[in-house]
């Protein structure tokens, strides 16, 4: 009978009426309700007084909305939290300290000992290392599989199997996830697919609209944009039923952390966010701090202008090295002979991002003498930034393993990996032609 | 903006028809009110109380208690007072004579919880001329129409650059 029919478990669409550049300004950011000041205030302290008793005990319960204690919420954090959480299109997000803190705190809160996670095998290093090493201590399991094949994650997924991780546009490799394709194995087993957008940003890929349930930042990179902050944030789309198997008992039981509170039936469609913050943010301890969400945010009100000039310029830049003569090969998705360019032409239309591979011509020594020879450029291990960065990931990042290692993971000893920033790319091609000829 | 009261329909709100009821009710009648404090109706209540609404909770199991200084009634016809709001927390198959009784009372908002969905119940209390709001909780849409949900990392949909954070 339609009268009995069952209610979404999202009680409002979050997609807003307004765009995105509106949005990357002004959402969560009301002028300050104390002051009247138009710029989000940093509220740089680490505690918030008690109206009285009760409101405590309320705060304390969850029964009210309000400020404790900077490791739970900040004001001028939230502000960060909501302006993603609007732009990614989702229900709410939790920030933390750094991306990693981001992966170590959502997978926290749908972990216990002896359970595993299906993960694309050409995630970040450092991911790779924290899922496949320092995860494997909580007796947390990590099956890596080759991200082009679906079925491989399909055929990975045990009744152990919480999420499938994957990064929308990996770094560095350029690899492109079929999200589309990805959700559909993670919902037929009744697990959420987990997102990180680092290198594409919400501004080109809203993974949630293509049926991501989760989506990881690590805000250090573009969000932020200017390599000035550290920060992580977990964006919850709230569509994914926590309630629908017995997978996720510390969303759908009652919690021992609260004294029975069962979080999916208070929280609904912002449980898992409420969860995140509550429970694991809370006994793990990884804030971020009140300042650095200023940064941050207030790099996020200028997302789509950087990350248009990112892209031009990258694209320009990957075009002039996919012609030069000393130039081996181009890893860029928004090239046209590029194996991933019709993935990016379906998930990043707007643009491929600005970090990419190349393989010079010549070994580990033009490596690094092209590393060397660049002016403009600066060496350092980040991504991300406006200023355009340069790595040689073999005589750095790469160092302790063998050349064979090396080459298996994609840091042989010709591959350099540039960000791209938002300088006139004119000065950029300068630059790398000079370095270029003397590699 | 005009504060036009259409609500769209069941499954989107018009932030301004929301906006609307919880700005003209100030007495709620709670069925299925619990006193349990880790239960999401002794939450509901508990806050809508400290926003300034009269919460009277309506549970026959519970019949003469009383639940957070309120005494409790067993059914929305015993209540004394006039109610402005009759406010759910049951399931969606229970909602029909809950209904009936809140024509009865003159209540002019029925507003079934976050999970809880009755067109039939809801098409009758509006050709009576009750506003009806379905699978939500007035909590979580105070809390967001006010921007206080922010402080937890919501998306409260609410764009404003007006200085006064009333509803």
């Amino acid at each position: 009978m339609a009268s009995e029919r069952k209610p979404a478990a999202r009680a409002a669409e979050n997609t807003s009426p307004f765009g995105f550049d509106t949005l990357q300004v002004h959402a969560g950011t009301a002028p300050d309700p104390a002051t009247g000041a138009r710029t989000t205030p940093i509220y740089q302290t680490t505690a918030f007084v008690f109206e009285d008793a009760d409101q405590a005990a309320s705060l304390f319960n969850l029964q009210t909305f309000g400020n404790i204690y900077t490791r739970l919420t900040n004001p001028t954090t939230a502000v960060f939290e909501q302006k993603i959480a609007a732009l990614e299109n989702a229900r709410a997000a939790t920030a933390v300290a750094s991306g990693h803190a981001a992966q170590l705190v959502a997978f926290h809160m749908l972990m216990n000992p002896g359970d595993h996670i299906v993960a694309s095998r050409k995630l970040y290093g450092g991911s790779i290392t924290q899922l496949g090493v320092s995860f494997k201590r909580f007796d947390w399991h990590t099956t890596f599989v080759d991200p082009d094949d679906i079925d491989g994650f399909a055929a990975a997924v045990t009744p152990k199997t919480k999420a499938i991780f994957v990064e929308s546009l990996a770094n560095p490799g350029g690899v492109i996830s079929d999200i589309e394709a990805l959700a559909d194995v993670a919902h037929k087993a009744g697990i959420p697919l987990i997102v990180d957008n680092t290198m594409a940003t919400p501004y080109l890929c809203r993974p949630i609209e293509w049926g991501a349930d989760i989506v990881l930042h690590s805000a250090t990179k573009f969000l932020g944009g200017h390599g000035n902050s550290m920060g992580g944030v977990i964006v919850d789309s709230g569509l994914f039923d926590w309630g629908q198997n017995d997978k996720f008992p510390h969303l759908s039981q009652p919690s021992p952390a609260y004294h029975g509170l069962t979080f999916w039936e208070t929280f609904g469609d912002m449980a898992f966010a409420v969860a995140c913050r509550t429970i694991s943010l809370r006994d793990l301890g990884p804030a971020i701090s009140p300042f650095n969400a200023f940064m941050i945010l207030t790099g996020m009100e200028t997302l789509s202008l950087r990350m248009r000039k990112h892209c031009d310029n990258a694209q320009t830049v990957a075009e002039f090295l996919a012609r030069h003569p000393k130039v081996e090969w181009v890893s860029y998705a928004g090239l046209k002979s590029d194996r991933y360019h019709a993935l990016a032409q379906k998930y990043l239309p707007r643009g491929a991002g600005s970090v990419f591979t190349f393989g010079l011509k010549g070994g580990y020594e033009s490596g690094t003498k092209f590393v060397e020879s660049l002016q403009v450029f600066s060496h350092l291990a980040n991504i991300g930034d406006t200023r355009s960065l340069v790595i040689h990931p073999a005589s750095t990042t790469h160092r302790q393993l063998s050349p064979e290692q090396r080459a298996a993971a994609g840091a042989g000893d010709n591959v350099i990996r540039l960000s791209i920033g938002i300088e006139d790319v004119a000065d950029l091609i300068k630059d790398l032609e000079k370095a270029l000829a003397a590699a | 903006m005009s504060a036009t009261l259409d609500k769209i329909d069941h499954d989107n709100y018009n932030d301004d028809y929301v906006r609307g009821i919880l700005r003209k009710t100030r007495v709620i009648a709670m069925v299925g009110a619990s006193p349990n404090w880790n239960r999401p109706s002794y939450f509901a209540m508990k806050y809508l109380q400290q926003k300034g609404y009269r919460v009277i909770p309506v549970n026959p199991k519970e019949a003469g208690n009383e639940i957070l200084g309120e005494k409790v009634y067993a059914s929305l016809s015993d209540i004394p007072v006039k109610v402005d709001m009759v406010d759910c927390f049951r399931a969606s198959a229970a909602i029909p004579p809950i209904t009936d009784e809140a024509i009865k009372i003159g209540a002019k908002v029925l507003w079934l919880q976050l999970g809880v969905r009755n067109d039939d119940a809801a098409a009758k209390a509006e050709a009576a001329g009750l506003q009806v709001v379905m699978n939500r909780c007035p909590k979580i849409e105070f809390g967001r129409l006010s921007r206080e949900i922010g402080w937890m990392g919501v998306n409260t949909r609410v764009i404003n650059s007006k200085r006064q954070s009333r509803i």
